[in-house]
């Protein structure tokens, strides 16, 4: 945005960023839950999901909203009323403070945070309060379970996820998420270097962890265990009715396609292509089309990555509760520490 | 015999749901969109049951066995003109209200079967719903209408109607 022919006042870059933000968060949300959600779990079952509001049930999202909105703002008399009425505004304002850290483009970006990376470990725990206190003001025992086993359930896949995180960093040397994707797009793999050196190649293992953390996140099935529907009814989302409830799906697709976006530019070279194609050295060489075609780059790369998690959603049954602590604690923790030590020794030894 | 390698139920799973998918893609759904296109019933479907009413004889054999008390039979006692010539007029039933209240009835069949003088048929015809629940309480007239949709009884087995 520097490099444009007019010069943006910085109340006009403000804005574009909120614009940009609202949606970087809400068109992946949409495309997610209508492509995903409502077409692909059909197909998969078989049937073909809602095709009635608009062409193709291209619009059931509209309808959807719409029925939430009209619906009334209810709460249990035994609630905590502030906190209850907080709860997914919390969740859904992590959303949005985690999409500030990835870049769409060379300039395109909202924050060129040099820590990046950290920021956005640090902001994704912030929704862990907003599902607890939901639960915990709901003043229901199934909402108070599901928040709890919520707490516990992202608390230990926060871990894998970072030490995943851990081992792309010390492998482009860099937090910063920009820094990240150009390592990448420049790197050379054994001296090969025409598609660069997107790190799920060396770093396989660790994308495998962050998806799996990824999935245990965002609370969808297999690690679905807080929201049980069969036995907690919905777990902290049990009292959420109308538009409060539909703050919380938002933000559950919205966090997906963020998370989604994340593991792109930490594993699949984000905005990116590799720069040796058209003869770019580093990133002052980029040209400013970039800034369009990154952005359409990620949002391609964020659908294959949402595509994997909605398809294993939809494939795989729940994990009982000590199975779930267990897979995190003694598998993923472990593997993610050895991973980061194989990183370290090689990244010190080459 | 050797053993093929095992798929993981992780992945095995992951292929179904792809498969069917695929299969979705390819050939269309397994399912009818219904109020466009209709998928017809099996002949013997137990959709809605009709009463040919000139068999009926009030007998309340199938209001007293319904599970559900959702068949209201009302009838009077009449003179009947003789079978022969010159003989006494005969005593029958006559059926003056015979309703079935859909909006309770849970479709068991009893009445059905119950019947010794082949009142009541199943019709496969499903399409009966009514935006008040009062209507749906059919009577004996409405009840008649079904009988058109009956389907023919199948034919009976060789040999089954000697004596």
């Amino acid at each position: 945005m520097i490099q444009l022919a007019i010069e943006i006042p910085y109340w006009g870059q403000s804005l574009l960023r909120v614009l940009g933000g609202l949606v970087a968060v809400l068109l992946p949300a949409g495309t997610i839950v209508y492509l995903f959600l409502f077409k692909m779990m059909s197909f998969m079952q078989s049937r073909l999901g809602p095709m009635e509001a608009g062409p193709y049930g291209s619009l059931q999202l509209v309808a959807e909203v719409g029925k939430w909105m009209q619906k009334e703002d209810l709460a249990p008399e035994a609630a905590d009323l502030r906190i209850f009425k907080m709860a997914p505004l919390i969740v859904l304002l992590s959303t949005f403070l985690l999409v500030v850290i990835v870049p769409f483009g060379p300039d395109a970006y909202f924050t060129n945070f040099s820590v990046g990376v950290f920021l956005g470990l640090a902001v994704a725990s912030v929704s862990v309060l907003g599902i607890l206190i939901a639960g915990w003001a709901s003043a229901n025992k199934y909402s108070l379970l599901g928040g709890l086993r919520a707490a516990g359930q992202l608390i230990a896949y926060e871990l894998p996820m970072v030490l995943a995180v851990l081992g792309v960093v010390i492998q482009a040397g860099s937090m910063n998420m920009q820094e990240i994707t150009v390592v990448q797009n420049t790197g050379e793999i054994f001296g090969i270097s025409w598609f660069g050196n997107p790190f799920i190649i060396t770093q396989f293992i660790g994308f495998l962890i962050f998806m799996i953390a990824v999935q245990a996140e965002l609370t969808q099935a297999p690690f679905d265990m807080p929201i049980a529907e069969s036995e907690l009814v919905s777990g902290y989302m049990t009292e959420y009715s109308g538009f409060r409830f539909l703050i919380f799906f938002i933000a559950e697709f919205a966090t997906a396609g963020v998370f989604a976006f994340i593991a792109s530019v930490l594993f699949l070279g984000g905005w990116g292509i590799p720069f040796s194609w058209f003869g770019w050295d580093n990133i002052d060489q980029v040209p400013d089309w970039m800034n369009l075609v990154g952005p359409l780059i990620m949002f391609t790369k964020m659908l294959v990555l949402t595509f994997i998690i909605m398809w294993v959603r939809f494939s795989m049954p729940r994990f009982r509760e000590d199975q779930l602590q267990t897979f995190a604690w003694k598998v993923l923790i472990p593997l993610a520490l050895l991973n980061t030590a194989v990183t370290a020794i090689f990244k010190v030894a080459l | 015999m050797p053993d093929k390698p095992k798929v993981p139920g992780l992945f095995k799973g992951l292929g179904v749901t792809f498969g069917i998918l695929k299969d979705t893609v390819v050939d269309g759904a397994n399912t009818v969109q219904y109020p466009h296109e209709k998928e017809a019933p099996p002949i013997r479907a137990r959709g809605v049951i009709a009463l040919h009413e000139d068999n009926c004889t009030a007998c309340m054999l199938c209001a007293r066995s319904c599970p559900d008390w959702c068949i209201y039979i009302e009838g009077h006692k009449q003179l009947a003109p003789p079978r022969r010539a010159g003989g006494k007029p005969r005593q029958v039933n006559h059926l003056d209200r015979f309703d079935i209240d859909y909006a309770l009835c849970m479709y068991c069949g009893i009445c059905v079967e119950v019947c010794p003088f082949d009142a009541l048929f199943w019709s496969p015809e499903y399409e009966y719903s009514e935006p008040k629940i009062a209507d749906l309480l059919h009577d004996k007239e409405k009840l008649g209408e079904w009988m058109e949709t009956v389907p023919e009884a199948p034919a009976l087995e060789a040999g089954a109607q000697k004596k």
